[in-house]
């Protein structure tokens, strides 16, 4: 009876738990098909070259969204790289253990603050004084979100080089900075950038922290001061048009801006693979 | 945070090393060439409020092998990482007495200098993840030690030192992991030869490796003594009997005997040690 018992437990609890694993993967797969089949018929090369047209008009692209996303991008992993990672080697190499636990939840905090929140601060800090919307202002908001992301990466990589490698340094009479410089950071390397690649990959889509700041543009914008369109903003001004072919535009916009992310995780893990593979020889 | 006593540098002390006394019950020191290159004396080492270490007093001659045996836990490698400093490095750590060398207490000495003067091989083969080259160059490039053009030489040369030229000769830049663990374990010791240390210390560098691997360490130890001071904390006996001039048997973080090698392993003065030479524990 008791054996009995104990079985029937184990089988609902191994389908119970498969069944929860098997959500969690069709997930995935059920937004890419629904992306695939609604963004794929809209999907053409003039996505890619031409600007939105008005409503009623037929055809267009999003072209300056595609480079206004990169644009905002590119700035935020310009601002927040660098400072994340400084301070992932200033917590994870030189500062006390509590100075470390301080920053670091400090980080994980500013890593919870909700999207929409930095995207106010970065409006009355930016937009407010600057009396206009621009990627300026959108690439430091989302370079807010890329700071504890990519501090956490550096802190987590350079904690997993084994101290051998940092006393072998040390013994050769470098000191802890150049011992820091030239071995511990080149040993985490692929580490640290594979999480960089994610953490910037899942700030590109992104749309609450861009409403505030570069809010969108129906032209090329020109520079880094003008209001400016970005995919995530573009999908959502689109979504909620009345208009069909607007529709079609937002899940074109949405496929690629998943095709992208897909493809930045995709080469995270191979600078990974690669990675691991040098350091096997 | 060093506590450092009596460190008052003592020149000349290139005189008899059976001036010093090691330990209360130790013969004087069987040191007959060169005086000593390196001298301990009374070192106290505390890891936070743990006593790993109680007046560690030893002399090192010049171009000698020293073993430092003793079963795991007595100090042995704590006593070794202070002869270069790299003890420092662990929070809560904490050394007094006064390491001499040439004269001058090295606790006093700026720590990179000391480090390039008094190289370290550890347990387990640690090479940089970066080309075989680039290994043996480290240290000459970071103390600056060799111009450009010369590090070409620096590596070639270090690395006939330790015996391993023929063998990686046709693959300098491949990584250094593609090597086996023996040849790993040579490599880092060509690198630590690379800066012409004067003092080698090796932390039990044959205890990851087969024994075809730990005899080619050992004919390399043999090989460089003329031109180094030679350190080697071992597990192995049969490997102190084979390398050592002088042994050392560290028990429960004190020096309990140290003499002649084979007066060691055939006529210990201490029941202690004959008793772990013998086996009959650790």
């Amino acid at each position: 009876m008791r054996r009995l018992w104990r079985k029937a437990v184990n089988n609902v609890m191994l389908t119970l738990t498969g069944l929860c694993a098997l959500v969690t993967v069709s997930a995935l797969f059920l937004i890419l098909g629904y992306l695939l089949w609604n963004g794929g018929k809209s999907l053409d090369w003039d996505f890619f070259t031409k600007l939105p047209l008005s409503p009623g008009e037929l055809g267009g692209g999003m072209a300056n969204a595609i480079i206004g996303s990169a644009k905002i991008v590119a700035l935020a992993a310009l601002l927040g790289v660098p400072i994340g990672f400084m301070s992932g080697v200033y917590i994870g190499e030189f500062s006390g253990k509590n100075m470390a636990n301080v920053i670091r939840y400090t980080a994980d905090l500013l890593n919870g603050v909700p999207s929409i929140v930095i995207g106010i601060f970065a409006w009355t800090l930016l937009v407010v004084p600057m009396r206009h919307f621009s990627a300026w202002a959108g690439g430091f908001a989302l370079s807010l979100m890329v700071i504890p992301v990519t501090l956490r990466a550096t802190e987590q990589f350079l904690g997993q080089v084994p101290l051998e490698l940092r006393e072998g340094a040390l013994a050769l009479g470098a000191s802890k900075w150049k011992s820091v410089v030239t071995v511990v950071i080149p040993a985490a390397r692929t580490g640290i950038l594979t999480g960089i690649i994610l953490g910037v990959a899942r700030v590109s889509g992104e749309t609450a922290p861009l409403l505030f700041t570069a809010l969108n543009n129906q032209f090329w914008s020109k520079g880094f001061g003008e209001p400016t369109a970005s995919l995530p903003v573009m999908i959502y001004t689109h979504a909620i048009s009345p208009y069909e072919d607007w529709h079609r535009q937002a899940w074109a916009a949405g496929l690629v801006l998943l095709g992208l992310v897909l493809v930045a995780n995709i080469a995270a893990r191979m600078v990974l693979a690669k990675g691991a593979a040098t350091q096997r020889g | 945070m060093k506590t450092i006593m009596g460190a008052i540098p003592q020149p000349g002390i290139t005189g008899s090393a059976s001036e010093q006394t090691v330990a209360s019950f130790t013969p004087p020191m069987p040191s007959d060439k060169a005086g000593p290159k390196l001298r301990a004396a009374n070192i106290d080492f505390f890891y936070g409020k743990f006593q790993a270490l109680h007046n560690v007093s030893i002399e090192f001659p010049q171009n000698q092998i020293t073993a430092l045996i003793g079963p795991s836990g007595c100090g042995k490698s704590t006593f070794l990482r202070t002869l270069n400093r790299i003890n420092d490095t662990i929070r809560g750590s904490r050394v007094t007495g006064e390491v001499v060398m040439d004269g001058i207490n090295i606790l006093q000495v700026d720590v990179t200098e000391l480090r390039r003067r008094v190289g370290m091989v550890f347990q387990r083969p640690n090479p940089f993840p970066k080309s075989i080259f680039d290994n043996i160059a480290y240290g000459v490039r970071i103390n600056g030690l060799a111009r450009r053009s010369e590090i070409g030489e620096v590596v070639e040369r270090s690395l006939r030192r330790a015996a391993l030229w023929e063998e990686v000769k046709d693959k300098l830049h491949k990584s250094a992991y593609a090597l086996s663990g023996g040849q790993q374990q040579r490599l880092c010791i060509a690198r630590a030869l690379a800066v012409d240390p004067e003092v080698l210390l090796l932390d039990e560098p044959c205890s990851a490796l087969d024994p075809i691997a730990t005899s080619k360490i050992e004919e390399l130890l043999l090989s460089i003594k003329d031109q180094c001071t030679l350190i080697i904390v071992t597990h192995n006996m049969q490997q102190a009997a084979r390398v050592a001039d002088l042994t050392g048997f560290f028990l429960m973080g004190r020096m309990v005997e140290f003499n002649k090698t084979d007066i060691i392993f055939k006529t210990p003065a201490r029941k202690e040690t004959e008793d772990y030479i013998t086996g009959r524990f650790g």
